[in-house]
């Protein structure tokens, strides 16, 4: 990897390739396509929370003008969801619903209005059953199941799994701390509401047009239930008005204007409203968590044992894939020696949870870098100080067998304490005054795929056209994080182009090779790496020709601003498109691919394929509030934030990356509450952009960040994730701050003054959670370290070999 | 995308007019200026009026005008901007300029009017929902249904009146002059906003158009605004705290009103009565605060866990009393 | 009498001034501005993220200020100068905001950016200079879910010395 060489655009930060077009009002997003002839569809929502249907009766729907056809779930029986282990949706629902805005009917009508007055016509009868609205109820209750499969009653998932000796090492401690902490359920709020359009052409053909983060599994679930081949049907993701992960289930809407489509021999556009967007929702899951550390009086973790709580909502979602995400991680920031983690996702008649910027991680980030805060503060250490004392090794394998590679966790702690003054001033501020720390690290992409399969997780193609143009193909998804520029700014530098002269074509699963979405971080690392390689090959054969016109050895010639010369004579040499005629005349039409894989991972117990990832990004940051003891609300000064990038590919971007993170983090530290009330029949509280707060122009204070630049060997030019670890540390440092300011802890996100308040007044003056169920764990996987000799494997438990005997 | 429902739309150009489409289409006619309020809540199918009448035409709604006696005319057809921006308003009733620069968003400021402000319906959030998320409850009593979901025993409804001018032309004694079919009729803001129930929250007629808003001549009275909400923009209040406070070495008359509570703004009679005379000491001060608060009983139909917005009310009397006292 | 009026169900007629040019148009009563601009003038620049007043997504300008177009009755846009998105840009090339939002990534996913846009082209129309304060109470009508807002207000301070006269782009 050429990580000293001097760069043309890396590290810079050239105008975004779809700046001008978003500023322009050019960019077509989902809503913004139509298409002659097309209809629009609604659909009906179930009012209750969990109900068997009896009787779906659409006469009067269809009988009205303007209505052209009303489908229901019979129609598309199969099942569908994003997760293999969890097929558990229907496009329409037809034997129960499960949460209020589980669909049930389609009606497709000439006109928006028409079809909504259509919709309300629909008349469903319901046998109402008993709901389940919180993970305790859920684990409390086996009866009503919500759904008949899962681990058991309304648990979906029970994982256990213990690396080490936990209780040896507690006994080993000097102090054990023991903290049950509650964050609460928040959504993405795109301000795109998703839009999706269907349309079938003359011979068959199906394509969806959708805001969607992730069109390969789209184009999966679609052909599973449309029952078509792969080959017939073309799922192109439109650019997404902001996504962080609520685009990345496959949702009914997207598969419906496909099938209304097929059924009308029209094209057929769905666009939510902003209630149905909190309805498709997979945002946040509800943690409770208990966590235990033990610690030596040095401040050295000796041991944690983890357990969570989710409340999954109706669906499965992502939610497997949550529950161990919110176990997996712990590990990678500091020295655990000893493991354990419980994790149980409970089903209950709520919209589904699923992955949210940060996908499981803050959850627990929150509670055990609050914990760290109770630590210091009982160890007599200062915060940053024990941080910095536990930092995991590079180029090391953690208890839980992830492998870290590159780690900046030390100066990104630095620079944030530098930067802050907090050595002059944690602890000094006046009352009401607080700075509060807290750091985090984030995967590079999954390691694994959402499906199990041995292919490329990320495809690149490239196109060189004769006068000089690149075209660049790959089924990224751009959804604001900027994955088109950086798809563009990989082969321009490799080429020595401009960004102006490479077209970037995406997201369509026609058109271009599979990448497997926008999601998990992964589209800078691994899409990235797959453009370096292309781009590297049309290189090489453009290089190859070039060295034998200019007669000088292969390994002199240079690709810079739109030339191909020689390196010892920069003057010899001739136009990029010179080089790629010459070429093309020897070789005939070039094109090239390339395409990346995350390394193996070492672990391979069950539940290993969740955490890996070939870096991790790891971030610090000190957060400056005043919180007013008269109210109990908080105001947020200053932030200052210190991210291990590795390498910026584009500055301007990566820094967008960081400060919009962090506008979401301390939203959901405030205010971001996704808030039912339970008593009214599982009603979501409120549904919209006024009422589910999030931050204004007015809340959000100045960012201050530093890039931490080390070049990971794995990264694309060295670079590693930005779009998700930066949010991370905002929660636990809001809440750290607070304690520095009013000298009380609040166990629980948001953080709303009424909590703040009650902590002033209680006796041990905190405010959370005081209690955590008993997750019913029977059988725990154990796993030795590699401290104790062990290769990554589980021994079977005995019930797995009474199975296989 | 949300849409209106279907209506038939009338633009009048006098409040003679406008008397008499909505003497002919009674309650079935709605007026609109701004449409801040109504058009939401037409989306949410909360308001299905027959008919729309916009007063964007009518003559003689307008007007910022000081009279020589030192009172204000306002017309009600004034945008919430137009009055945030008014400099005499900033300087001599800087409570009314800060519950004005409070309201919403600037980009609503543009376009909902004063009047509207005053007839804002009152709002509950199991009220302001769509169609399909009230049919989950069974609808409620303020729209389609029997029961007050925020208590549900209720005979009346408790949706909360969330105006920031309401409190303050109440603390500021103004006067408003309606127009109907009838006549004209002038009411005082402290009679119009005199219903026990959310849904009859005003005296006001469906009938009957505003068209004038007068403030009386202040005499350097002394008035703030205090408001609580979570963000510092878009919110409605959750608490609005407005006072009218004539200092002559001792307090001589005094208004604090607490909005956004309760249906109808409500006086804090015995906090005047001991700040009546008073000196505004921090001890009177704190009394009247802690008398203010058993006047206020905000129930869980906001933003904000309501025993807390109730915890808040002498915090907010609080600032607003030390805000009058520090104002010269 | 001279009440204009409009009858439940059937289509009006009327010339809608938009970004300089006349458009004629037939709509029902019940269409928003920003449902004609949308869908019966093909102007799809301006979003919509609520349809209720609550996000900013749908500011266009009306006579100069900045207004959402989700409430406002296109039949009460007769005589009224409307500016989208699309209008900003003239043969001169881009607004000095476009380019500036553009360049300095305060246009991530783009989806808020024309409302911010066209509330930030008025506020630079009133004010050539406007504070971080001016900034924070002006722009408090939008909403942006992806910059934390930074960007946006570099953006228009860049391009508010280029209007001005002062500074070039550049780094």
């Amino acid at each position: 990897m050429a990580s000293d060489r001097e760069f043309n655009l890396i590290g810079k930060s050239p105008l975004r390739v779809d700046g001008m077009a978003k500023c322009a009002g050019q960019t077509k997003f989902a809503d913004d396509l139509s298409m002659p002839r097309m209809l629009f569809a609604k659909l009906h929502r179930s009012p209750v929370a969990h109900a068997k249907i009896v009787g779906i009766d659409t006469s009067k729907a269809e009988a009205m003008p303007g209505v052209v056809a009303v489908l229901t779930g019979k129609s598309m029986p199969i099942p569908f969801g994003i997760l293999p282990v969890s097929q558990d949706e229907h496009v329409l629902a037809f034997d129960k619903v499960r949460f209020i805005g589980d669909p049930v009917a389609a009606v497709a009508a000439v006109d928006e209005g028409t079809a909504y007055e259509a919709m309300l016509a629909i008349e469903v009868t319901y046998e109402e059953l008993p709901v389940v609205l919180n993970a305790e109820q859920a684990l409390a209750n086996e009866a009503p199941a919500i759904h008949d499969y899962g681990d058991d009653g309304n648990v979906h998932k029970r994982v256990s799994m213990q690396f080490g000796d936990v209780e040896q090492a507690f006994e080993d401690s000097d102090e054990i701390f023991t903290d049950i902490t509650l964050f609460g359920s928040n959504t993405h709020l795109a301000m795109e509401q998703h839009a999706s359009l269907g349309h079938v052409a003359a011979d068959g053909r199906v394509t969806i047009h959708s805001s969607t983060q992730t069109p390969h599994y789209l184009h999966k679930a679609a052909c599973k239930v449309l029952e078509l081949p792969p080959s017939r049907v073309r799922i192109i993701a439109t650019p997404n008005g902001g996504g962080f992960g609520g685009k990345s289930d496959p949702f009914n809407h997207e598969i419906v204007v496909a099938k209304l489509s097929q059924v009308t021999n029209r094209p057929v556009k769905i666009s939510l409203t902003r209630e149905e967007v909190f309805q498709c929702h997979r945002g946040r899951h509800t943690v409770l968590m208990k966590s235990r550390m033990g610690m030596t009086k040095d401040g050295k973790i000796t041991g944690i044992h983890f357990q969570s709580l989710l409340d999954g909502g109706s669906y499965g979602s992502f939610g497997v894939a949550t529950t161990y995400y919110t176990g997996a991680l712990q590990t990678v920031t500091y020295e655990v020696p000893t493991y354990r983690f419980d994790g149980v996702r409970a089903f209950t008649n709520k919209a589904p949870s699923g992955p949210k910027r940060g996908h499981g991680t803050p959850q627990p980030r929150f509670a055990i870098e609050v914990q760290l805060d109770k630590a210091a503060e009982k160890l007599g250490i200062d915060p940053a100080e024990l941080r910095l004392r536990m930092i995991q090794p590079p180029e090391s394998v953690t208890a839980n067998w992830l492998y870290v590679n590159s780690i900046g966790l030390a100066e990104c702690i630095e620079k944030v304490v530098e930067g802050s003054g907090w050595k002059e001033r944690f602890g000094k501020l006046p009352r009401g005054h607080g700075l509060g720390l807290a750091c985090s690290s984030y995967i590079s992409g999954a390691g694994l795929p959402i499906y199990w399969n041995a292919m490329p997780h990320s495809g690149v193609q490239l196109k060189v056209d004769r006068g000089g143009g690149v075209a660049v193909f790959c089924g990224e998804t751009e959804i604001g994080q900027g994955s088109d520029t950086v798809l563009a700014t990989c082969v321009a530098e490799v080429l020595g182009l401009e960004l102006l002269d490479v077209r970037v074509c995406a997201g369509d699963t026609d058109l271009t090779p599979v990448d497997l979405g926008s999601y998990s971080s992964r589209v800078t690392l691994m899409m990235g790496n797959a453009a370096i390689q292309a781009a590297e090959r049309a290189r090489e054969i453009i290089g190859k020709h070039a060295a034998k016109r200019m007669g000088i050895p292969g390994n002199r010639v240079v690709f810079a601003g739109n030339r191909v010369f020689d390196a010892e004579d920069p003057e010899r040499g001739m136009s990029f498109s010179e080089a790629v005629q010459i070429a093309e005349a020897e070789q005939g039409t070039i094109g090239t691919v390339g395409s990346y894989s995350p390394p193996p991972n070492p672990g391979r117990y069950r539940g290993s394929g969740v955490g890996p990832t070939a870096t991790y990004s790891y971030t610090a940051a000190v957060v400056e509030i005043f919180a007013d003891e008269e109210t109990g609300m908080i105001e947020v000064d200053k932030v200052w934030i210190a991210h291990d990038i590795g390498r910026a590919l584009n500055r301007n971007l990566v820094i967008g990356q960081v400060e919009g993170g962090v506008y979401m983090g301390l939203g959901e530290a405030l205010m971001e509450d996704m808030a039912y009330r339970e008593k009214r029949r599982g009603v979501l509280k409120h549904p919209s952009m006024l009422e589910y707060k999030s931050i204004t122009t007015h809340e959000m204070p100045e960012v201050i960040t530093t890039l931490v630049e080390h070049p990971d060997p794995r990264g694309p030019f060295g670079a590693k994730e930005v779009g998700q670890g930066p949010l991370l540390p905002m929660m636990p440092a809001v809440a750290n701050a607070l304690h520095d300011a009013l000298g009380v802890r609040v166990d629980q996100v948001p953080i709303h003054p009424d909590l703040v308040m009650k902590a002033l007044k209680a006796k041990d003056k905190r405010a959370g959670p005081k209690k955590f169920p008993d997750l019913l764990i029977t059988d725990t996987q154990r796993v030795k370290t590699q401290a104790e000799g062990g290769d990554g494997t589980a021994p079977r438990s005995p019930k797995e070999k009474a199975v296989q005997s | 995308m949300m849409r209106l429902p279907k209506f038939t739309w009338r633009a009048p150009e006098t409040v003679a007019e406008v008397a008499k489409i909505l003497h002919e289409e009674g309650p079935e006619a709605k007026v609109v200026a701004g449409g801040t309020d109504l058009y939401p809540n037409m989306k949410w199918r909360v308001e299905t009026p027959k008919t729309v009448v916009s007063l964007r035409k009518v003559e003689g709604l307008t007007g910022i005008d000081w009279r020589d006696d030192g009172s204000l005319r306002i017309g009600p057809g004034q945008t919430l901007r137009s009055l945030e921006r008014d400099e005499r308003i900033a300087a001599e009733l800087p409570g009314l300029h800060t519950a004005m620069k409070s309201i919403s968003t600037p980009l609503l400021r543009n376009m909902g009017t004063i009047g509207g402000n005053l007839c804002l319906d009152t709002r509950c959030n199991y009220y302001n929902q769509s169609y399909e998320w009230r049919r989950s409850i069974d609808f409620c009593m303020k729209c389609k249904g029997d029961t007050c979901w925020v208590a549900p025993s209720s005979p009346v409804c408790w949706a909360v009146n969330s105006s920031d001018g309401v409190p303050m032309m109440v603390a500021l004694g103004a006067t408003l002059r309606f127009t109907s079919a009838d006549g004209e009729r002038e009411v005082t803001a402290d009679d119009l906003y005199a219903g026990e129930d959310g849904r009859a929250w005003m005296t006001r007629r469906p009938d009957e158009v505003m068209t004038d808003i007068v403030i009386p001549a202040q005499n350097g009275a002394r008035t703030v605004y205090q408001k609580l909400r979570r963000r510092g923009t878009f919110d409605f209040p959750v608490l609005g705290v407005a006072a009218r406070i004539v200092m002559n070495g001792a307090v001589q008359s005094v208004d604090l009103i607490i909005g956004a509570v309760g249906p109808v703004p409500v006086r804090a009679g015995k906090a005047e009565e001991l700040l009546l005379g008073s000196t505004l000491s921090d001890e009177t001060i704190e009394q009247a605060a802690a008398l203010a608060q058993k006047s206020a009983t905000p129930l869980d139909n906001t933003d904000f866990a309501f025993p807390w917005r109730r915890q808040m009310v002498p915090v907010f009397v609080k600032r607003a009393l030390l805000e009058a006292r520090g104002q010269v | 009498m001279n009440t204009a009026s409009s009858t439940a169900g059937r289509k009006v007629t009327m010339t809608l001034s938009v970004n300089g040019e006349d458009h004629e148009v037939a709509f029902l009563p019940e269409k928003t501005l920003l449902e004609v601009l949308r869908e019966d003038l093909g102007l799809t620049g301006t979003k919509h993220g609520c349809e209720l007043g609550e996000c900013g997504a749908c500011t266009v300008l009306m006579d100069g200020e900045p207004r959402l177009s989700c409430l406002v009755l296109t039949l009460e846009c007769g005589g009224i100068a409307i500016e989208t998105i699309e209008g900003m840009t003239t043969a001169d090339g881009p607004h000095p905001l476009q380019a500036a939002f553009a360049e300095l990534n305060a246009a991530q996913c783009g989806y808020c950016s024309p409302g911010f846009l066209m509330t930030a082209k008025a506020l630079l129309d009133s004010d050539p200079a406007p504070s971080r304060e001016t900034m924070k109470d002006e722009l408090a009508g939008n909403l942006c879910r992806c910059t934390g807002y930074e960007m946006i207000y570099q953006a228009i301070d860049r391009a508010a010395a280029e209007v001005r006269g002062e500074a070039g782009h550049g780094e």
